[in-house]
């Protein structure tokens, strides 16, 4: 970081031209100030509602905060209660692990691969991509989620068409083996953004290179893994980095398919989900605070494994 | 010539295969928004029993039912939604122009520093922040009105609006401010007559997700609005669920249908401008 800083520092002294030292000096600490005056509403922002908030959680996290009674230092026992006592603790981190683990590589693949079908010039290509992209709009709000209640209900749209096919399917929101799926396919549904970012790069890759690979003899599998692969690798990369951070977020389908339980039998408990629960209906905001400091490390881990692997395999070209 | 003449019905059906592959995906990506709209003008009993997107017999009550079902009229939900998200539109826009205009544009020490601090904000889950903020704006008397989700705005507090903006501002040829400067523009000067003119692409898109995503907002609503007077329309619509469910899915149904019609008409009006704006981001990134 300090390396960053300093670097700033050679253009500020380049702007002193021998001639005018003095009012170059005042010109640069007039622009100074400017800096630090457009600067303001971010840094007040940054302060107050940000690195002051971040230290505050470290601090409550090993207190027995409770909002109402004055907090006691209860050193590390939160942490140790978590991973010591609270069962449900662990049921909401294997469900996260499982939502992040199943519906990010799925809504990957999916959004690859459609990206790459609607980059062949096809007609009404435009049409398809607005069609694709929608579900990605709306796929947060409270009324897909109420729609998706219905859509793998017991009596929904999912098990008709099963049972058009002669399958009588089960209610899919109530049972603790489905619940979650439903949930990782109303992520997947929503690939279109990650479809728009791998579209807008795979259009950067020079069309020369396939052109020559197709002079040396090169098959449609061989372009794919030698070409499109690596050039591609950078924004396989920020939509992995993306969309791992987005997953570990997920908070309102949970709470809305399972009324706000984590139910049926824990089976829709996210990590979101339980960190408000003990936040804000049993106001257990010491723990929380401290099952937060763990969404962070488990989330700094993820990003870092991401950032550490992508050296191995992005590619950011010559 | 004449081998492109052979080649080119060959071509033809993968291509035929592909536009089959995506219109089918394209129908079961539409169909449950389709159904859930037909769904909202049935009578309940043909809700789950009639398989047809067209509904056979119209049920507009529905809409009238659900607009009032739950003692608060859901005027009162989708006021308070407008006026959050008009809020927060403004407050983003600016904060964060302004933000990204200092960090483009104009020369100060440690900037490259604050700059990292932006980008690792980024990063940082909200959820570490909720507890604190809580007790933050608790304490400021905030709790239950509409300043704990609209004043955080003006304090450019969403990084990703301020990288989308530094992105859009560092493309533009900087010869204009400079000749701007030599004529003793002040910084503000070249910020509000230059930079934010040719700027409003990327502060239409900064506009449109900032509604979009404060329209679908849930978990702060939910802990910071407590009377039915002050909700929004997410937190009318789990009221409704709670109240009524089950029982009246044609009423529910419609007022599900009602929120997403803001986000679907941005959706027509800028398509182009979301899909430009998510694709740099994205790829500067």
């Amino acid at each position: 970081m300090d390396q960053l800083a300093v670097s700033s520092k050679p253009m500020g002294d380049a702007a002193i031209s021998p001639g005018g030292r003095t009012r170059a000096i005042k010109r640069s600490t007039k622009k100074q100030l400017y800096g630090y005056l457009f600067l303001a509403p971010w840094l007040i922002g940054f302060f107050v509602l940000t690195a002051g908030p971040l230290f505050a959680s470290l601090y409550y996290s090993f207190t027995d905060f409770d909002l109402l009674t004055s907090s006691n230092w209860v050193g590390l026992s939160n942490y140790t209660e978590m991973f010591t006592e609270d069962d449900r603790y662990f049921t909401s981190l294997k469900v996260t692990l499982t939502y992040v683990v199943f519906s990010v590589p799925l809504s990957l693949a999916f959004s690859l691969l459609v990206a790459m079908v609607l980059n062949q010039k096809l007609a009404g290509m435009s049409f398809y991509r607005s069609v694709y992209y929608l579900p990605s709009l709306l796929g947060g709000s409270v009324s897909i989620a109420i729609l998706w209640r219905q859509v793998f209900g017991g009596d929904g749209i999912v098990n008709r068409a099963l049972a058009a096919i002669g399958i009588d399917g089960p209610s899919w929101i109530s049972s603790p083996d489905y619940a979650l799926d439903t949930l990782i396919v109303l992520h997947v549904w929503q690939f279109g953004a990650a479809m728009i970012i791998f579209l807008a790069g795979l259009r950067q890759i020079p069309q020369d290179l396939y052109d020559a690979a197709a002079v040396d003899g090169a098959g449609l599998l061989s372009k794919f893994a030698r070409i499109t692969v690596p050039m591609l690798s950078p924004v396989v990369f920020f939509n992995l980095v993306l969309g791992i951070i987005g997953a570990f977020k997920a908070f309102t389908p949970a709470y809305i398919v399972s009324g706000g339980s984590g139910g049926p039998l824990d089976a829709t408990l996210f990590y979101t989900l339980y960190l408000y629960q003990k936040a804000f209906t049993s106001f257990e905001m010491g723990y929380a605070s401290a099952m937060a400091w763990i969404l962070l490390l488990i989330i700094a881990f993820f990003t870092t494994l991401t950032f550490v692997s992508g050296k191995y395999w992005v590619h950011y070209g010559d | 010539m004449s081998t492109t003449a052979r080649i080119r019905p060959a071509r033809l059906a993968p291509r035929l295969l592909m536009h089959a592959g995506l219109i089918a995906g394209a129908i079961v990506m539409l169909y449950p928004l389709l159904w859930m709209v037909s769904s909202s003008v049935k009578p309940n009993n043909q809700i789950f029993t009639d398989l047809s997107l067209w509904p056979r017999e119209l049920r507009l009550e529905n809409y009238s039912d659900g607009w009032s079902g739950i003692g608060v009229s859901f005027r009162t939900f989708f006021l308070n939604s407008f006026v959050i998200s008009t809020l927060s539109v403004i407050g983003n826009v600016l904060s964060c122009s302004i933000t990204a205009y200092a960090f483009a544009r104009l020369e100060f020490r440690f900037k490259s520093f604050w700059f990292a601090v932006m980008l690792m904000t980024l990063m940082l889950p909200l959820h570490v922040l909720l507890v604190p903020q809580y007790v933050l704006f608790r304490n400021f008397g905030w709790l239950d009105s509409i300043l704990p989700l609209t004043v955080p705005n003006f304090l450019a507090t969403d990084a990703f609006f301020i990288f989308l903006i530094v992105q859009f501002i560092r493309g533009l040829p900087r010869e204009l401010d400079q000749a701007a400067e030599m004529d003793g523009a002040s910084p503000w000067q070249v910020y509000w007559q230059i930079i934010v003119p040719l700027c409003v692409p990327a502060l239409v898109t900064t506009a449109i997700f900032t509604f979009i995503w404060s329209w679908n907002d849930f978990l702060s609503q939910l802990i910071y609005l407590n009377s039915v007077d002050n909700y929004t329309v997410s937190l009318g619509l789990r009221l409704f669920l709670d109240s009524v469910g089950v029982s009246s899915w044609g009423p529910m149904l419609a007022m599900s249908t009602l929120a997403l019609i803001p986000v679907f008409v941005l959706f027509l009006l800028f398509q182009r401008l979301l899909v430009e704006g998510i694709a740099t981001t994205g790829l500067k990134g």
